[in-house]
């Protein structure tokens, strides 16, 4: 069958990509593997049976949504994530936070922290857990209920990041203090009063049915102000500043990671919005309601975290924040 | 003040315990039965959800670390055959019609369990069962991304590929796939685990990864194999917590031992509906041939599952009751497969053919009780037809089975001659089956099987394929498959002109292992 | 009594993992097809630890074999020393 022919042969391929992701990228061009992986992939329709649980809705169904869209696929990924470049991205921003532990270890950095600094760590640190615990839950919701690869995959992706992040807050408290540390944590969550302002709002984001409404709420207003408050005004702006440097090496994924994952919803959130008028009204409506309830729900926590300044802090924050929805075109 | 002595580097149990344990509280201001509303409809009763143990108990970074690693390897074998034309250095260009059907079936039904896996992931109240869960669905999504990604070279030079999606939702000979995953991705939470994980994955999930793979590695498919074994590896862990999961649910109660047993019958069988696809991919469509269908049957499933079962009957579980037949289908299984493909050669997204002498040599060695006798034969009179430039086209439209949705082609278990027919009248309609335990699971829920949208019904109400072969052939061009160049006859395809004018191709001699 | 077995993606990292589970179980048998190896042993299989170090001279994680592996059958006891698979009737 195989020849020897000294001359080399033409191979011309016949096509540079599939045709469903022809039709998203203006037409058969070289495509990315993001977009091969991602673009047209969810069946839309011909289903041969109704969801058992929801007899209402198709498997896939845009109808879960208020947000109307023509094209799912403008909810692209601008970190372009698919499995394996999502995965090779956090096993290397582990290795930093490997580093981290084996650094703060090899100088007794945590042992060197006033015990006022390890207390109040822990004591704002703990409970979080539990809100990131609700993290995943709440993506692993849109991955199940929403339309379209292009979110319900990166929200897959977002729900792992979210036990990752309940995991790192885990093995802070373990390595900065004795297991005790988690359940005093946890009674804090179900029980002190400053937290249940906060608890009852995630609670009420686990009941929600509106796939990008969760979004919304859980991605952009709930930790759109959480982890700025926590990791940029209470653990880089405060602790470090009375000696909880390891605290901040320590939770160095958390801060990197909400930064980059920004970019993405913004993006989502944009999108839905450029899209109609109804749908901006829709998710200004969304964001206004929800980051109400996230910033009274972080004012007692905040309190805890630093006292008489927490107030001033979160304002500030909040301002950040209603700066980051005007960039995208919302304005509350 | 240092408060803690010189900490000791937690085991593994211990260490999966600390950061998986205890995330999940009982919420107070919404009820539990809100925040997990499918969680008893399906009559299982939970009792103690810290009797769910992860077998493998993998945390997050260590997850990321190991996925990563796979990953970048993986990544760097795909690159290198993208670089260097490895699409040429496969055994012969029928070769690639495996890949387009792993392709067009097996990708699309990895994207439906990652999502209905998701669902699960959600609504099990248990947190273990749910980070397991969620694990196996992120894992699922990177299957069918995976296979994407190494059917992306192919799908530049060769035919039968490039809507791959659409024939999913739509062609008449995906339906059975199609069904399939529909019918998980319906499913509640628990009886989706059930599904994927211990029916699929467990019982049958071997046969397409493993020794089909070894028989893509002979045949010099450097993109697929190292996809096709990697994804497996991940299924290992799914599998092992299936098998937990099983357990876990007939300990709890024993009310639940009924349902699991109705599960794992209708799982089983409809996975082994989908095997058609996976034994004529190792018997017909791989040139270079590793090894039959009847040894991977045997190897993987055989002996391994009798294994299990055997460690399950003290819970009450009994072998799935397709089971007999299932086996006694080995000897038969992919030659009636390619059989009725071949004959609707017109009408699919790939190529078929009839094999040469050497191919049918080896065919009759390794089925000395059904090839000579009941196979070859047509296969000699399909290609006496060809050679007079009559090639076999069946222009029958195929009768579907309501459940499973294959062509009614599988014989009576132990009857080669006849085949299986079963009809009931349900509210006055009637509805056919290729079998008893098809029969079953129909008469088990018809109100869900009813809704089924059959392929040959949809066709007979509507256009009878004028400018087409027939309706079936007109069907498939409705969905964008280009009629002669995605499909018909191999030989003087354009697919076998490319390969050899590139000078693709491997020493065929010793071909047959 | 039934096998177990386990299988690896045949190449240099495997080869390894092969010997020590030959060295350690006596009874298994080794069965290449391309690209793939299979281990087959009646009823039980371990996998050590110590003697996969002994082998690479190197320290070695258990959970690394996971990169390598691809399919395997039996009940699983895995710890930070062995990964055992057994049928326990």
């Amino acid at each position: 069958m195989s020849s020897i022919d000294l001359q080399a042969k033409e191979i011309k391929p016949a096509r540079n990509t599939f045709t469903h992701v022809a039709k998203h990228i203006g037409g058969d061009k070289p495509a990315t593997r993001y977009q091969e992986a991602t673009l047209g992939l969810q069946p839309t329709q011909n289903f041969h049976y109704r969801p058992t649980w929801d007899p209402q809705h198709e498997i896939y169904d845009a109808s879960r949504s208020a947000i109307k869209l023509a094209d799912w696929y403008v909810l692209k990924d601008p970190r372009q994530y698919y499995y394996a470049n999502w995965t090779i991205t956090r096993a290397r921003q582990h290795e930093a936070v490997e580093a981290n532990y084996s650094f703060v270890d090899s100088r007794g950095l945590l042992s060197r922290m006033t015990d006022e600094v390890r207390e109040s760590a822990c004591k704002v640190l703990m409970p979080l857990r539990h809100v990131a615990w609700a993290g995943n839950m709440n993506n692993t919701f849109i991955c199940a209920y929403g339309y379209g690869t292009a979110i319900t995959a990166a929200c897959n992706f977002h729900a792992m990041d979210h036990l990752g992040i309940a995991q790192y807050l885990t093995r802070f408290g373990l390595a900065a203090d004795d297991p005790s540390v988690l359940d005093a944590g946890k009674n804090d969550w179900l029980n002190d009063p400053r937290w249940q302002v906060l608890r009852r709002l995630v609670e009420d984001t686990l009941v929600m049915k509106d796939p990008v409404e969760m979004f919304v709420a859980q991605n952009l207003a709930l930790d759109g102000l959480l982890y700025p408050l926590i990791y940029g005004s209470f653990v880089d702006e405060h602790l470090t500043l009375k000696g909880g440097t390891a605290v901040a090496m320590l939770t160095s994924f958390m801060p990197e990671w909400h930064d980059e994952c920004a970019r993405w919803v913004d993006a989502v959130v944009k999108a839905c919005a450029a899209e109609s008028d109804e749908n901006k009204q829709i998710v200004t409506g969304w964001i206004q309601a929800w980051a109400d309830r996230v910033q009274a729900g972080l004012a007692p926590v905040a309190e805890i975290a630093l006292g008489e300044h927490g107030q001033e802090a979160l304002a500030e924050v909040r301002s950040a924040f209603n700066a980051r929805v005007a960039k995208i075109g919302i304005t509350l | 003040m240092d408060k803690r002595v010189e900490k000791k580097k937690l085991d593994l149990a211990s260490r999966y315990q600390a950061l998986t344990q205890d995330l999940q509280w009982d919420t107070s201001y919404q009820p539990t039965e809100k925040v997990f509303p499918y969680a008893r409809y399906e009559g299982i009763r939970v009792n103690d959800w810290s009797q769910w143990q992860d077998p493998f108990k993998m945390t997050l970074d260590v997850w990321w670390r190991q996925q990563s690693e796979k990953d970048r390897r993986l990544y760097a074998v795909l690159d290198a055959f993208a670089q260097n034309n490895g699409q040429i250095g496969v055994s012969d260009a029928r070769y690639v019609n495996a890949v387009k059907l792993v392709l067009q079936a097996f990708a699309p039904l990895k994207y439906a369990m990652h999502r209905a896996l998701a669902h699960s992931a959600r609504n099990l109240p248990g947190d273990a069962a749910r980070i397991a869960a969620q694990i196996q669905a992120t894992e699922q999504l990177r299957h069918s991304q995976l296979t994407l990604h190494a059917a992306s070279v192919y799908n530049k030079y060769f035919n039968g590929m490039h809507a791959a999606p659409r024939w999913f939702e739509q062609a008449w000979y995906l339906a059975p796939v199609k069904s399939f995953a529909d019918d998980i991705a319906s499913a509640g939470p628990f009886e989706l685990m059930v599904a994927i994980s211990f029916g699929f994955e467990t019982l049958l999930s071997d046969t397409l990864y493993v020794p089909f793979m070894s028989a893509a590695a002979h045949n010099g498919d450097l993109s697929t194999v190292p996809v096709g074994f990697s994804s497996q590896s991940d299924t290992t862990r799914h599998k092992q917590a299936s098998i937990a999961t099983v357990k876990f649910l007939l300990q709890q109660d024993a009310l639940n031992v009924a349902t699991v047993q109705r599960w794992v019958d209708k799982w089983f069988w409809r996975s082994f509906r989908l095997m058609p696809l996976v034994a004529m991919l190792q018997d017909y469509m791989v040139p270079k041939r590793v090894g039959s269908w009847k040894e991977s049957w045997d190897t993987f499933v055989e002996a391994p599952i009798d294994a299990l079962f055997e460690e399950l009957a003290p819970y009450g579980l009994k072998k799935p009751a397709g089971w007999q037949a299932a086996c006694a289908a080995k000897d038969h299984l992919s030659h009636q497969a390619w059989n009725a493909f071949y004959g609707y050669g017109h009408a699919l997204a790939f190529h078929t053919w009839v094999p040469g002498h050497d191919e049918l040599e080896w065919l009759d060695r390794k089925y000395p009780n059904s090839f000579d006798r009941w196979y070859r034969p047509r296969l000699t009179h399909y290609a006496q037809l060809e050679a007079a430039g009559k090639r076999f086209h069946n222009h029958a439209l195929p009768m579907q089975c309501q459940v499973c949705q294959q062509p009614m082609m599988f014989t009576e278990p132990g009857d080669g001659r006849w085949i299986a027919y079963r009809e009931t009248k349900h509210e006055a309609e009637s509805f056919h089956f290729c079998s008893d335990q098809c029969q079953t699971i129909f008469s088990n829920e018809p109100e869900k099987y009813l809704q089924a949208q059959l392929p040959s019904h949809a066709i007979l109400q509507g256009s009878q394929g004028e400018g087409f072969e027939d309706a079936l052939q007109a069907s498939i061009a409705n969905v964008g498959v280009v009629i002669g160049r995605d499909n018909g006859e191999f030989h003087g395809s354009e697919d076998d002109t490319n390969f050899t004018q590139w000078g693709g191709g491997q020493d065929m001699k010793e071909a047959q292992l | 009594m039934s096998n177990v077995f386990i299988a690896f993606q045949a190449n240099e990292e495997s080869r390894p993992l092969v010997d020590a589970i030959v060295a350690d179980n006596p009874e298994a048998q080794v069965v290449y097809s391309p690209g793939l190896v299979k281990i087959d042993a009646p009823n039980r299989l371990v996998v050590k630890r110590e003697t996969i170090e002994e082998i690479i001279g190197r320290k070695y994680d258990l959970q690394e074999l996971q990169i390598n592996l691809v399919t395997l059958s039996g009940n699983l006891d895995e710890d930070d020393d062995e990964f055992v698979l057994s049928w326990k009737h």
